[in-house]
């Protein structure tokens, strides 16, 4: 009983205060840094706006905004014809406008930047060798390059820049993209592949040169947001459109590395923005690491019970059809053991269409992983009380449920309460994986931490959802004492 | 009392059971004996609705064992395995009374029926609080003995109920327990392989091999008047021992 009135508890914290506007964002600092700004002016417009930021990628967030999970993000125009409309000859604005019209999604007049791939070169040797654009590379043959592993290998990537410019560079290697950045550093290499916002073009000193021959495609930045949200909303809609044309890449890369290099929060990256471009005074939330720690704790406290809670309700009465129904029981072992071979992580994109994102296709997932080892024990459990006590029940005269619950679920206690017990500590630590589909938790921490590179943040995540591991299953051997019959406890110690 | 006509049982091509009639005298001790193998075990269970035959017809006074009355039949009749078959989640109090608690025995009704147990089976009330791991191997039997007898029933079922005991604790018990069986006046099966166990409880023995019946009768019967030669042999391989012992010693 009390234990409904916890799940009860943290439903009511989840929900409290619904909001009218959710916009989204991409596990990406500059996504995250453009969705407090959007967040921020809907709210300056009166309207109750909650960000959730770290959502995924482009596919996560595009299917949210179909399934009206959030209703605005920002995109590239790039990134819309590439892998949204997946329609290449979609080259112009309006062309890309209308492809999106078809399912109902609207799309501002670009922000202004334009983030997309560029070459980078320290400054000081670019100057030296009066390099300013990707032609002049063509006078400096022996220059060395390092390029991230994908620039590599796409064939809009070196392959096609190097046939548009005709470069004849012949060192020119594949690497990691943090070696990469070191290298420029240290002058192992000499020009590499960058984004055009990217927060080490100021911290390192470097210099993007210009692509005067236009071969990258334009990746400008864009919000997104649902029809329906222009005719119920119209406020907040123009509100925050007052972001149109108005950051400049200059202005995008400081405040990517205000929050990467110098660890300062999003939303208050934003807000200065905000006053100081559109003069809009706009408070960020802030939130202490202690209250942030609180609501990750409920949160990943919720997914667990809720799903393990469904999976015992399920999985119990399945281990007992199992043992009782021998065909059935192979049919029901192997489906479970099917389930518990696929990736969590694959199975997580699965729910996505099915049920959105946030914490609802977590559960489920969750909840399908917690059945395996539940049913297993529950049939083992049954399995295993020796054939003269279940004749002595059956002789006594006892009904076959009555004989369920006297005799065979106690005596089966034990091992069936071993089996949530190892589905409760792997749900903890698979739980995490619920970051990356916006639903919250300790993964929410170790995720947005791992795309800042903040160890930090990673650890706000992983020392918690370990220690939560561990006094999980610290409760379930107290709980164990209280539940497991005291004559079994006897018998084993006997 | 019970009366089984033309039964036989079979496991997947293994013949347990061999057609087989068989009545049960109401009010006496019936021993069914034989090696291991034999089909005593198959037909105790069958006679408890443990097993269904796969012919033939079993009646418990009168009336046809079928699946409609089973639960109905198995209150009257009790059970007793070998190693007691205790639940041992159970105290031995809730051992005993989980029969009589489930069909809505008034606390007071199961207290004295208990106390009248406690007195015939020779066992401390005060070790029915008790859990089986807490209880010797003869305690068990004894408490296995009062839940059998809890809802007085008419036949009493006992799959060698002496076979775990060690022989000291067995010898006091196997006494009780024919002064339980004269003073209660029930019908009783006794499952058993050892024939001075079956001599002393028996009024009629019944002697198996191969999952049919050898021979039925008084020990007098199969001593004297021997139906087939394996009798005699299955006797005296047990008696023979203890001759050899009493010569070498005199």
């Amino acid at each position: 009983m009390k234990f409904c009135w916890l799940i009860l508890a943290l439903f009511a914290v989840g929900c409290a205060q619904p909001a009218e506007i959710r916009v989204g964002s991409k596990r990406q600092p500059e996504s995250v840094i453009l969705g407090e700004m959007v967040t921020l002016l809907a709210r300056d417009a009166g309207v109750r706006t909650e960000h959730r930021p770290s959502l995924g990628g482009t596919q996560v967030l595009w299917k949210a905004l179909l399934n009206d999970d959030i209703q605005v993000y920002t995109e590239y125009t790039g990134t819309i014809s590439a892998e949204i409309l997946v329609d290449k000859s979609l080259r112009d604005l309006e062309a890309l406008r209308k492809g999106l019209a078809a399912f109902g999604i609207g799309m501002s007049q670009p922000l202004g930047f334009n983030d997309t791939y560029a070459i980078g070169m320290k400054k000081d040797l670019a100057g030296k060798l009066h390099i300013s654009r990707i032609s002049d590379l063509h006078n400096h043959p022996y220059l060395r390059f390092g390029f991230s592993n994908e620039f590599m290998d796409r064939a809009d990537g070196w392959p096609g820049l190097q046939k548009r410019y005709d470069l004849p560079q012949k060192e020119v290697r594949g690497l990691e993209h943090d070696l990469a950045y070191r290298g420029l550093v240290s002058g192992a290499i000499d020009a590499t592949d960058l984004y055009s916002t990217d927060a080490k073009i100021r911290s390192l000193d470097l210099q993007t040169l210009a692509d005067d021959l236009h071969y990258f495609p334009a990746y400008q930045a864009v919000l997104l947001f649902r029809h329906d949200l222009q005719a119920h909303r119209p406020a907040a809609v123009a509100s925050f459109e007052r972001l149109q044309g108005k950051i400049s890449e200059d202005a995008m890369i400081g405040l990517n590395a205000r929050v990467e290099l110098d660890r300062e929060q999003e939303s208050r990256v934003a807000a200065d923005f905000l006053a100081s471009a559109l003069g809009v005074q706009a408070t960020p939330d802030s939130q202490s690491k202690v209250a942030r720690l609180w609501r990750l704790t409920q949160e990943h406290l919720f997914l667990v019970t809720v799903s393990l809670a469904a999976a015992v309700l399920v999985a119990v009465p399945l281990g007992i059809l199992a043992a009782r129904r021998p065909k059935a029981g192979q049919g029901i072992l192997a489906i479970a053991g099917i389930l518990q071979t696929i990736p969590s992580i694959v199975l997580l994109v699965f729910m996505i269409p099915l049920l959105g994102i946030g914490a609802k296709p977590a559960i489920a997932a969750l909840f399908l992983y917690s059945l395996l080892p539940i049913i297993q024990n529950t049939y083992a459990g049954l399995h295993s009380i020796p054939e003269n006590l279940i004749e002595s029940a059956r002789a006594l005269g006892l009904p076959a449920l009555a004989r369920l619950r006297l005799i065979e679920l106690p005596l089966a206690a034990r091992t069936i309460f071993a089996g949530i017990k190892t589905a409760a500590v792997i749900n903890v630590g698979t739980a995490t994986l619920g970051g990356f589909i916006g639903a919250g938790g300790y993964g929410e921490a170790i995720f947005t931490g791992i795309s800042k590179s903040d160890i930090g943040l990673i650890l706000l995540g992983a020392v918690p959802a370990a220690a939560l591991a561990l006094v999980v299953q610290w409760l379930f051997e107290l709980a164990e004492r209280a539940l497991v019959p005291k004559g079994l406890r006897l018998q084993s110690s006997g | 009392m019970l009366e089984l006509r033309a039964v036989s049982k079979s496991y997947g091509g293994h013949v347990a059971l061999q057609t087989t009639n068989l009545t049960i005298p109401a009010g006496r001790t019936t021993v069914l004996i034989g090696p291991s193998g034999c089909g005593k075990s198959t037909l105790l269970r069958l006679m408890v609705g443990l097993l269904r035959p796969d012919t033939g017809l079993i009646s418990f006074a009168g009336e046809e064992i079928a699946p409609a009355n089973i639960h109905a039949v198995r209150r009257r009749i009790g059970y007793v395995v070998q190693d007691g078959g205790l639940f041992p989640h159970l105290t031995a109090y809730r051992n005993v009374t989980l029969m009589s608690q489930y069909i809505g025995w008034k606390r007071e009704r199961a207290e004295a029926r208990i106390a009248t147990l406690a007195e015939l089976t020779q066992f401390p009330r005060a070790g029915l609080d008790r859990y089986p791991a807490e209880l010797s191997g003869g305690q068990k039997q004894r408490v296995s003995l009062m839940r059998a007898l809890m809802l007085d029933p008419d036949v009493l079922l006992l799959d060698e109920p002496l076979g775990a005991l060690d022989p000291m604790i067995r010898f006091d018990l196997q006494a009780d327990l024919r002064r339980i069986f004269q003073s209660l006046q029930k019908t009783v099966v006794l499952v058993t392989h050892d024939i001075g166990e079956a001599a002393y409880f028996a009024d009629l023995i019944v002697l198996m091999r191969d999952g049919a019946i050898i021979q039925q009768g008084t020990l007098d019967d199969l001593t004297t008047r021997p139906a087939d030669p394996f009798v005699s042999r299955f006797i005296n391989a047990q008696r023979r021992t203890l001759e050899i012992l009493g010569q070498s010693s005199s």
